[in-house]
C-alpha cells in the first residue's frame, strides 16, 4: 500500500477513485507507561513511554485505514491526514483518514 | 510541623525541577541545532503539490515527541496564569517538541534515501495531565536522477 500526503502518486496514474478511508484507535494512557512519567513531570523532557504509546496507537490507526482500503481494492492511499483528540481523561483517540485510490 | 515537612518537599522538588529541568533543556537545544544542521540538505515544503513529475518515489513518513515541561516551569506558569499574558516557559517547550518531531521525521525519511519531503503537517495535541505530543507527517520523495 503506497500513502502519501499529496493528491498523488509519483510515476503512476490513478485509474480509480473509492473515496475516504478511514481508521481510528483509541488508547488508554494509563497502561504501565506511568511509572516514569511522574518523575519526569519533575525535571521535565521527553517522555519515551508515551512517545513510543502513541506511536503504535497511531500504526494501529493507519492499519486499520489501510485494511479498510485493501477491502475496496485499492493498493494507494492519497492525501492522508492524521488528527489525535483528548477523548475523556486518560484516552487519547488518534484517527487516520485518506482517499482510496487504485494506481497502474 | 507536617506543613514545614510540605514546604521543604515542595522546595526541594523546586530546585531540582530548575537545575535539572533547565539543564536538559539547554542540552536538548543544542542537540537539536546540530542535527538541524546536519539535515538540512533535505527540503521540506509545506504548499500544495500538484505536478509529481519530478519525483518517482514516495512514501509517507512521520515523526513525534511526547514532552513535558519541568516542575520549576509549571508551577512559574501557574502563578503568571493569574495575570495572564505570555508564558514564555511553555513557549519554549513547544518549540522545541516541535522541531524534535520534524527531526525524527526527517531522520525517518533519510533512513528510507529520500530527497525531498512534501506537504509536511505538523500537529499538537495536549496529553491531559501528561505533557504535548508533537506529530510531523510528510510525503517523502525520491527525485526523478
Amino acid at each position: 500500500m503506497i500513502m502519501t500526503t499529496v493528491e498523488a502518486v509519483p510515476d503512476k496514474k490513478i485509474v480509480a477513485h473509492f473515496g475516504i478511508v478511514t481508521g481510528s484507535t483509541v488508547r488508554s494512557k494509563h497502561f504501565g507507561r506511568d511509572i516514569f512519567a511522574g518523575l519526569k513531570n519533575i525535571i521535565g523532557g521527553e517522555l519515551k513511554g508515551y512517545t513510543e504509546l502513541m506511536e503504535e496507537t497511531r500504526d494501529e490507526a493507519t492499519e486499520r485505514m489501510v485494511a479498510q482500503a485493501t477491502k475496496l481494492g485499492a493498493n494507494a492511499i492519497i492525501g492522508v491526514r492524521y488528527a489525535t483528540s483528548d477523548v475523556a481523561p486518560g484516552a487519547a483517540e488518534v484517527f487516520a483518514y485518506g482517499t482510496a485510490v487504485k494506481v497502474e | 510541623m507536617e506543613a514545614v515537612v510540605q514546604l521543604i518537599v515542595f522546595a526541594i522538588l523546586l530546585i531540582i525541577g530548575f537545575f535539572f529541568g533547565s539543564n536538559r533543556e539547554k542540552k536538548h537545544f543544542k542537540s537539536i541545532l546540530e542535527r538541524q544542521k546536519k539535515y538540512a540538505h533535505i527540503a521540506t515544503r509545506t504548499d500544495k503539490i500538484r505536478d509529481v513529475s519530478p519525483y518517482t518515489e514516495a512514501m509517507l513518513v512521520s515523526g513525534s515527541v511526547v514532552i513535558a515541561s519541568d516542575y520549576f516551569k509549571n508551577f512559574l506558569a501557574s502563578i503568571k496564569n493569574i495575570f495572564g499574558g505570555r508564558l514564555n516557559s511553555y513557549e519554549s517547550l513547544m518549540d522545541r517538541g516541535r522541531r524534535e518531531s520534524m527531526i525524527r521525521m526527517k531522520e525517518a525519511a533519510i533512513k528510507w534515501g529520500a530527497d525531498e519531503i512534501l506537504e509536511v503537517r505538523i500537529e499538537s495535541s495536549a496529553l491531559d495531565a501528561i505533557g504535548i505530543e508533537m506529530l510531523a507527517y510528510g510525503t517523502a520523495v525520491k527525485r526523478r536522477k
